[in-house]
């Protein structure tokens, strides 16, 4: 059986792994042929991504299958495939806004909330400036850029896979048995209701902030996260604005970032601004993430701002669509709600 | 009951007038107006506009909803700049109504009255009908009547801070010194129980967003609302008596037999 994935982001590699891993395990025999437009793995929207795993505090704000598939991504990422790093998160509020963190611990749950002591003996160099905290102990992250590639290296080591660099999809003949498009915004003509939110995001580094896991603070205006990475760099995102703009960065977004970063510490306001980025999150109406079945093309789309969250989730039942027939309402149902019509009518 | 709200000649059913900022999703978003009830939502173009157009998605699905559009100022901050963003805004959504907002104070978001008199003025002689954002001073509402307004929208409260309406006293006056003007509460609305308020006190409409698109549920949370506001308006046009201060027994106890 011939199958081709469009997009080697995190749902089109994922999505190849998860095919792998169970036709293997079935003794089915697959050939699979990754073809990506740009020059590497992990180009599109995944370039931007915090990679952060952390499906209870997403919850605060998403419906909770966000927080069911994102469980499943978690299992994938530290231990299938283990490029993700289990530290848990740290979720703070500046003293005037305690109100946001009682609210955010209204809405989620798996968390403990610690003290100034109990901050400090997790990330002392927070504990001067916030009294308390919620501790997500269960949630990952990962460096989104680097653990793309490293799956992108797994797949090309299996016989059965071919990885397509630099090769437009529509160029090609259609001789596969099975399609999965995973082009995320790219794939917008094909598929109704998909628009871009805008993201932006900023990494910087600082030798004089120490963070072990990704620390998010609430802020009525301008909420932002925190996510280290190597080297002394950090991943500080992202805003969240209803335009498809992809590639502009303003400067009004950089003074929310960068304010942000700083009452996290005031060393972020010394830190060097190592890149600025931005691009648009694939999203469906609900925020939601779908498989769209069109007889053996599958799309695999709307994973909004979990890419690296819910493409595990996606992938797998993509996986046993193909193998197994599968069928999977909490994924592909196309008539959620009553935002049907409406959405109908935009497009 | 009849008893519709006129704003800029137009007659409405509904005294609700919701946003459509932070909500979960669209969807939620567009389930939620639809159980407020409302007939007027109001949408921010500032940031949204991007560079040129990026934002059409997100408005056509705005105008899909079938309501009528407020397209709002938010964020601007200069007489300028609000003027622009409307006159964008006009060409956008094909409306000359305009939520007119210039911010002055960055912490408590409070409108620089001085600008929005201003912008107002401009705009209404452009032919915009003009809802301003202002305050509760009364001086500043007579400039913005004398600019060609014929509404006005004081705060209840900081936008967003959910803190109901802060000066009671001040809108009480405003109401009395402006019988005949829709006054419309924009801003600081967090709980239902504020917005039937707004409406005890006569106030004729209310304009709320995050309390909504903020709340658990904000599809339930703008049912509430609904609920609230005709329940407001009909304690209003009942007439709710005034507070005393010696008790009253419900039961009369003059003419009663002795026991």
């Amino acid at each position: 059986m011939r199958i081709r994935v469009i997009g080697a982001g995190a749902a089109g590699l994922t999505a190849a792994y998860e095919l792998v891993s169970r036709a293997r395990a079935a003794g089915r025999d697959l050939a699979i042929e990754i073809v990506e437009k740009s020059d590497g793995p992990g180009k599109g929207c995944s370039f931007f991504a915090g990679g952060m795993i952390a499906p209870w505090c997403e919850a605060e704000s998403t419906e909770p299958i966000v927080a069911g598939l994102g469980a499943e991504a978690l299992e994938f990422w530290t231990r299938e495939v283990p490029l993700a790093e289990r530290r848990g998160s740290v979720v703070v509020a500046l003293e005037r806004d305690r109100g946001e963190l009682v609210q955010f611990s209204r809405r989620t749950s798996r968390f403990v909330t610690v003290d100034r002591a109990g901050l400090a003996a997790l990330e002392p160099d927070l504990a001067e400036n916030f009294s308390t905290a919620l501790y997500f102990e269960e949630e990952a992250h990962l460096e989104p850029r680097s653990a793309l590639a490293a799956l992108a290296e797994k797949l090309a080591a299996e016989p059965n896979v071919t990885l397509r660099y630099g090769v437009d999809a529509e160029t090609l003949p259609d001789n596969w048995d099975w399609l999965l498009d995973c082009r995320g915004y790219a794939a917008k003509p094909k598929l109704s209701g998909l628009r871009g939110v805008k993201g932006e995001m900023m990494i910087v580094r600082s030798r004089d902030v120490r963070l072990a896991r990704p620390v998010r603070m609430l802020h009525p205006r301008h909420p932002v996260y925190v996510v280290p990475r190597a080297d002394g760099t950090f991943m500080v995102g992202a805003t969240m604005i209803e335009n498809e703009e992809r590639a502009r960065v303003t400067a009004r977004s950089i003074v929310e970032l960068v304010n942000s970063a700083f009452a996290i510490h005031p060393a972020f306001g010394e830190a060097e601004v190592v890149e600025t980025g931005s691009d648009v999150r694939p999203s469906f109406w609900d925020n939601l993430p779908r498989i769209v079945r069109d007889g053996r093309r599958l799309f695999l789309n709307g994973l909004y701002r979990h890419g690296f969250l819910l493409s595990p989730a996606l992938a797998s039942r993509a996986a046993r669509i193909v193998l197994e027939d599968g069928y999977f309402p909490e994924v592909m149902d196309e008539n959620r709600g009553q935002w049907g019509d409406a959405r109908r009518e935009v497009v | 009951m009849n008893d519709p709200l006129r704003l800029y000649d137009v007659e409405l059913g509904s005294r609700l007038l919701v946003g459509t900022a932070q909500y979960p999703s669209p969807a939620i978003l567009a389930e939620a107006l639809a159980a407020s009830r409302a007939e007027i939502v109001t949408v921010s173009l500032r940031r949204e506009a991007g560079g040129g157009r990026a934002g059409q998605s997100f408005w056509g699905l705005i105008r899909s909803l079938g309501m009528r559009v407020l397209p709002n100022t938010a964020g601007c901050r200069t007489v300028k700049e609000a003027v622009t963003t409307a006159q964008m805004a006009r060409e956008l959504f094909g409306t000359n109504w305009i939520k007119l907002e210039v911010i002055g104070d960055e912490d408590l978001l409070a409108p620089d009255v001085f600008g929005l008199v201003e912008a107002a003025r401009i705009l209404c002689d452009e032919g915009f009908a003009v809802f301003p954002y202002t305050t509760d001073d009364l001086k500043v509402a007579e400039k913005l009547l004398d600019a060609g307004c014929k509404v006005l929208m004081p705060w209840g409260a900081p936008i967003g801070s959910g803190r109901g309406l802060n000066n009671v006293f001040a809108l009480r006056a405003m109401r009395a010194r402006f019988p005949d003007t829709p006054l419309v509460i924009d801003a600081g609305i967090g709980a239902p129980s504020q917005a039937a308020q707004a409406f005890e006190l006569g106030y004729d409409a209310v304009l709320l967003n995050t309390a909504i698109a903020r709340a658990g549920d904000p599809v339930a949370m703008a049912k509430a609302f609904a609920a609230a506001c005709e329940a407001g308006r009909a304690a209003f046009l009942a007439q709710p008596i005034e507070p005393r201060d010696m008790a009253a027994p419900s039961t009369p106890v003059i003419g009663q037999a002795f026991s």
